[in-house]
């Protein structure tokens, strides 16, 4: 089976059935317990940012990268973009839609929910929909993502929002000054 | 050295102040009429002749001829193509590009090109999955999707740039559409689809099959209540079935399209189904016409091309109105005549002294 873009866990999209999505459901449905984890989890890794400069962004990348893939990718079939959006999707990753559509389901949901590619897939922003219903920031499904930079592929999310945000921070206080 | 320019009926129309493009259909949805667009079949062939006949099928009836970029993720002739060869004998084709087959690089060149060769208006899509067409070893490309494809060409006609922020020296105007499906889950999110897709750049919508008028009408609440309709010209898809098995053939083999029993059972019940299917299609259309923030249809009548007239007059929804035709061009009726000429003295033998008579007149 040749590795094409939209065979999430390597395995061949006809043969999968519905138990094979059973943790990523999870995530969607636990929605809003998940956010409240990403929010402390990117508050340490900014109070952090001291550390991460001290050792290396680039050579802490690898560590870290590591860490996040292997979370990432039980809970939520992480495809490892790069430049996460799980907490504007509702916890339902949008690399995992066979159209890797990052703004909002196609036309060709089926009645049920379900994927017009994978037909026992839960259509990814059917879910992504209920997901962000429950969450505190359930507007940010509103925004218009910017096309996925495939060069940052399989690098750390986690660290370059922190990067983004302590560069962010730092601007702004100079500003201040 | 003298520079090639394009023939009258070629060259785009003068630039209104507040439109984006130089086409009709902006014109006459812009000028509040109620516009018809029509969908071309692509031929799979490399006869030009092909995309001729299939385009003159619609001429007078309708405002803009949408060329399909291998829907249904089969192949067929290019969207590209067709615009090519309909833009040279003057009509007005909305150009469909669909993200499954190119990346973002083709696809600015592609929008390039076209604006150059006088394509007005294009439509943006995500596109079918491979695995639904003809090909489903194919790799899916979808670099982009639907909504960051606007957003490109937006960027691309208002500020000139293309992605990469490279300055184009000459911006391409044209009118942005996208598509909507008010007829699948997630019921709730899709007028805020409609609304993300106003935001990234989308000025008309054609939408999906309607078959369930209720249906659409509370879409279009949610829709009138955003004041979306006010941003957006929205054209309802209206199309005939041509029996009740291929309407139920439709039902479970194409994503998308949603048939209620009471149709099926209305194609069932008459005696002559493919007339039946008109009437729903006209039915349809009259109705969608009257609906408030609606402000055209979009005729699909996949190999039933020839009904699409039929449809579109006897539903009236025109009010008189005719769209534009093309006229036979003069310069091409003279070269006719010189041809016919040559043929009816082809046999003669030529007096030189005759032939120095006649070039030197």
């Amino acid at each position: 089976m040749p590795k094409a873009a939209y065979q999430p866990a390597k395995a061949s999209p006809v043969v999968r059935n519905r138990s094979a999505f059973t943790i990523r459901l999870w995530s969607v449905r636990h929605s809003k317990f998940l956010e409240k984890i990403y929010l402390a989890l990117a508050a340490v890794f900014l109070k952090l940012h001291p550390l991460w400069n001290f050792i290396g962004y680039s050579r802490a990348e690898k560590p870290v990268m590591l860490v996040e893939k292997a979370v990432k990718t039980l809970l939520f079939d992480c495809r490892m973009c790069g430049q996460c959006a799980l907490s504007d999707t509702g916890m339902s990753c949008p690399m995992n839609c066979p159209k890797s559509l990052r703004n909002g389901p196609c036309g060709g949901v089926r009645p049920n929910g379900n994927c017009e590619v994978e037909p026992d897939m839960p259509c990814v922003w059917v879910e992504a929909w209920r997901g962000a219903q429950e969450m505190k920031s359930s507007d940010n499904i509103l925004k218009v993502q910017p096309p996925v930079d495939h060069s940052l592929k399989g690098t750390s999310s986690w660290l370059r929002v922190t990067s983004d945000e302590a560069a962010r921070k730092q601007t702004e206080n100079e500003g201040v000054k | 050295m003298s520079i090639l320019k394009f023939d009258e009926h070629e060259a785009p129309l003068p630039p209104e102040p507040g439109h984006s493009s130089r086409g009709r259909l902006e014109r006459i949805l812009r000028a509040g009429e109620f516009a018809v667009t029509a969908e071309l079949n692509p031929p799979d062939s490399a006869d030009p002749n092909d995309v001729f006949e299939r385009g003159a099928i619609f001429d007078g009836w309708v405002d803009g001829i949408n060329a399909t970029d291998g829907s249904g993720a089969n192949c067929h002739m290019s969207s590209v193509g067709i615009c090519a060869l309909l833009t040279r004998v003057g009509y007005s084709p909305i150009m469909q590009i669909s993200c499954r087959d190119h990346n973002r690089i083709a696809i600015q060149g592609n929008v390039l090109g076209a604006a150059a060769m006088g394509v007005n208006n294009i439509l943006c899509l995500t596109g079918d999955g491979v695995q639904a067409g003809d090909q489903p070893g194919a790799k899916p490309v979808f670099d982009l999707d639907c909504m960051s494809l606007l957003r490109t060409i937006r960027q691309m006609r208002d500020e000139g740039k293309l992605l990469s922020g490279r300055k184009l020296t000459s911006p391409p105007q044209v009118f942005l559409g996208a598509a909507i499906n008010p007829f699948a889950p997630p019921y709730d999110f899709r007028p805020l689809r409609l609304a993300k897709k106003i935001e990234a750049g989308a000025q008309f919508a054609q939408s999906q099959y309607c078959f369930d008028i209720p249906m659409l009408e509370t879409y279009m609440d949610r829709v009138r209540d955003m004041g979306l309709d006010e941003k957006c010209f929205i054209l309802a898809g209206v199309g005939p079935l041509a029996s009740a098995r291929a309407a139920k053939w439709i039902r479970s083999n194409v994503p998308g399209i949603h048939i209620p029993d009471s149709i099926i059972e209305r194609l069932e019940g008459a005696d002559d189904q493919k007339l039946e299917g008109k009437k729903i299609a006209i039915e349809v259309l009259q109705q969608v016409r009257e609906m408030k923030g609606i402000s055209g249809a979009h005729v699909m009548a996949y190999r039933q091309e020839e009904l699409v007239a039929e449809i579109v007059h006897e539903s009236g929804v025109l009010k008189g109105r005719k769209p534009w035709t093309r006229e036979a061009n003069p310069g091409f009726e003279a070269v006719a005549e010189a041809v016919e000429n040559t043929i009816e003295h082809i046999g003669e033998a030529i007096e030189p002294s005759a032939a120095v008579a006649a070039a030197s007149d």
